[in-house]
């Protein structure tokens, strides 16, 4: 049984966590400065997965708040690289690195804030238009807004307004975030809103749309709510359309 | 380095002449969005080889081939990984039908649409990919492999190894390049044309340069960037008909072939050794760019 047990991954899921929740107990007890945290801030900016997991590991034991740490220290490092991002300081690999890096430290922190019913920032699904199989794009678009808190569902490449009305009506959506790299499929981000509208539930969401041929005029003219340039630009549409 | 038939055609002191797009000619003969060009090779290949033969009556010095998105990390997205190898061959066997004799065939390799360090696919997967599809080009007729409109170096760098290590054939590699904020050129990766000439020429590529993403004007920068890198290395140089427009739900590249050509002369001084078109461009832009070159 026990062999079992230790034999199944969520099991030795927790006993490296407990391994290295040990191994820290043992270390010679250091207070958590300021300065650790702002460890945790550099190592997203760096892109530095290890040291920001084991950062926020070590603000866990000594029980910093979650919702502190995400929107004091991990929030403003996003905004920081996507900012360097839009000056052409860093290019794409730069902002991959840093967004995984705060993915890492989002896995350890999302349960105990489900478990203390705090509320993601919003949910967005997003997903490539049907006919079009390009990622890259949509996936650092999700990555982006992922680590900036928001809850992201990200639905793949060619996905179709059935998919995406079913969406809208079974769960509790913020943002439709829509991405085509072809010009020849743009035309199926004006099929998703026409089949949300038909559905009814247009008015439930805001849809944004993004890609290399899309521009603000094209956003306009199929009547969707938002159009960004860039990756970091979509963070800032998406608080702008929710408010926030 | 691998030299053969361009290398020789360069020696002789010419400026010489590619084709243009063929995507954006088959999706006004009816290619839907989504659909797979590639795939045309063996469903259309009429219309194919008519794109091709258009080009070779220009006169042109080379052509490419219809095999952009045929390596097989890309076609898996449409279920046709196991086509890869024919549809490639295919490609290669139609252009040089076209081409005869007459000019070169350039077998076309485009980016497989992942990136490495995401780790959705391996290093391996990656290379095995490109050599696939490299040595069905050769099998097909290809003279060339022409690693095109790449922006990661590790992707692009594994492209020609893959190319080198699997075929005979001369190895040419082209970038996509945007002007940064501060003014100077770099791929969405963050690759200058500088680090870009370094790294492709010493994995094996015998001609650099860079194709799509802008029109003409943007080309003339780049091409005198790399040329600060290298005053020598052939530099083959394919820019779309300006940057594509959506008007009345129609994809419009606004610049027709006597804007495109009247840019000419200031590619050819920049140090273009080669010039053809990327997307929106049309054995008519081809032609006036010719025709002005000659003048």
């Amino acid at each position: 049984m026990i062999i079992w047990i230790l034999g199944t991954k969520i099991a030795k899921a927790i006993i490296s966590d407990l391994l290295i929740y040990f191994l820290l107990f043992l270390e010679p007890k250091t207070k958590l400065t300021m300065a650790d945290l702002k460890k945790l801030n550099e190592s997203i900016i760096y892109g530095d997965l290890e040291t920001s997991v084991q950062v926020t590991k070590e603000a866990l034991i000594e029980k910093i708040d979650p919702q502190e740490i995400i929107q004091e220290y991990m929030i403003p490092a996003m905004d920081i690289i996507g900012g360097k991002f839009e000056r052409n300081e860093v290019f794409v690999p730069e902002l991959l690195m840093a967004a995984r890096a705060m993915k890492g430290s989002l896995e350890l922190l999302r349960p105990l804030l489900a478990a203390s019913g705090i509320e993601p920032q919003g949910r967005v699904i997003i997903g490539t238009v049907k006919g079009d199989l390009h990622d890259i794009g949509k996936n650092l678009v999700a990555s982006m807004l992922e680590g900036s808190g928001f809850e992201v569902d990200n639905m793949g490449v060619d996905v179709s307004s059935d998919k995406i009305v079913a969406a809208v009506q079974s769960d509790k959506i913020d943002i439709i975030a829509l991405s085509a790299l072809l010009t020849t499929t743009m035309p199926s981000m004006k099929d998703v809103i026409e089949a949300l509208k038909e559905a009814g539930v247009r008015d439930k969401v805001k849809l944004i749309v993004g890609g290399p041929a899309v521009t603000q005029e094209y956003c306009d003219q199929i009547g969707a709510d938002g159009y960004s340039e860039n990756a970091n630009g979509a963070v800032g549409l998406v608080r702008k359309l929710l408010a926030l | 380095m691998r030299t053969n038939g361009i290398q020789k055609l360069l020696k002789s002191g010419f400026l010489l002449f590619c084709d243009g797009a063929w995507g954006t000619i088959f999706q006004s003969a009816g290619l839907k969005p989504g659909e797979s060009a590639e795939l045309w090779n063996r469903v259309h290949r009429k219309k194919v080889l008519e794109v091709a033969q258009g080009y070779v009556d220009l006169g042109v010095d080379m052509i490419e081939t219809n095999s952009f998105r045929g390596n097989r990390i890309t076609l898996a997205g449409i279920g046709a990984e196991k086509d890869a190898a024919e549809l490639n061959r295919l490609a290669a066997e139609i252009s040089r039908e076209a081409a005869g004799d007459k000019c070169l065939v350039l077998g076309s390799v485009g980016p497989t649409g992942k990136i490495l360090m995401m780790g959705d696919v391996s290093e391996n997967e990656m290379y095995d990919s490109f050599a696939e599809q490299a040595h069905a080009l050769e099998q097909g007729g290809a003279d060339a492999i022409c690693i095109e409109t790449m922006s990661a170096l590790d992707e692009a760098e594994l492209a020609v190894k893959a190319a080198i290590e699997n075929t005979n054939l001369e190895i040419i590699c082209t970038f996509t390049f945007a002007k940064t904020v501060s003014g100077d050129y770099k791929t969405v990766m963050g690759v200058s044309p500088a680090q870009m000439a370094e790294k492709m020429l010493s994995a094996g590529a015998s001609i650099i340069g860079t194709n799509c993403g802008y029109g003409m004007e943007v080309m003339i920068p780049i091409v005198k960037a790399f040329r600060d890198f290298d005053s020598n290395i052939p530099l083959l140089v394919q820019p779309n008909a300006g940057i594509p427009k959506i008007e009345n739900g129609e994809t419009i590249f606004p610049e027709t072939p006597d804007e495109m050509a009247s840019r000419v002369p200031d590619l050819i001084n920049a140090g273009a050794s080669i010039i053809g078109g990327c997307c929106g461009t049309t054995p008519e832009h081809i032609r006036a760019i010719m025709t002005q070159a000659n003048l």
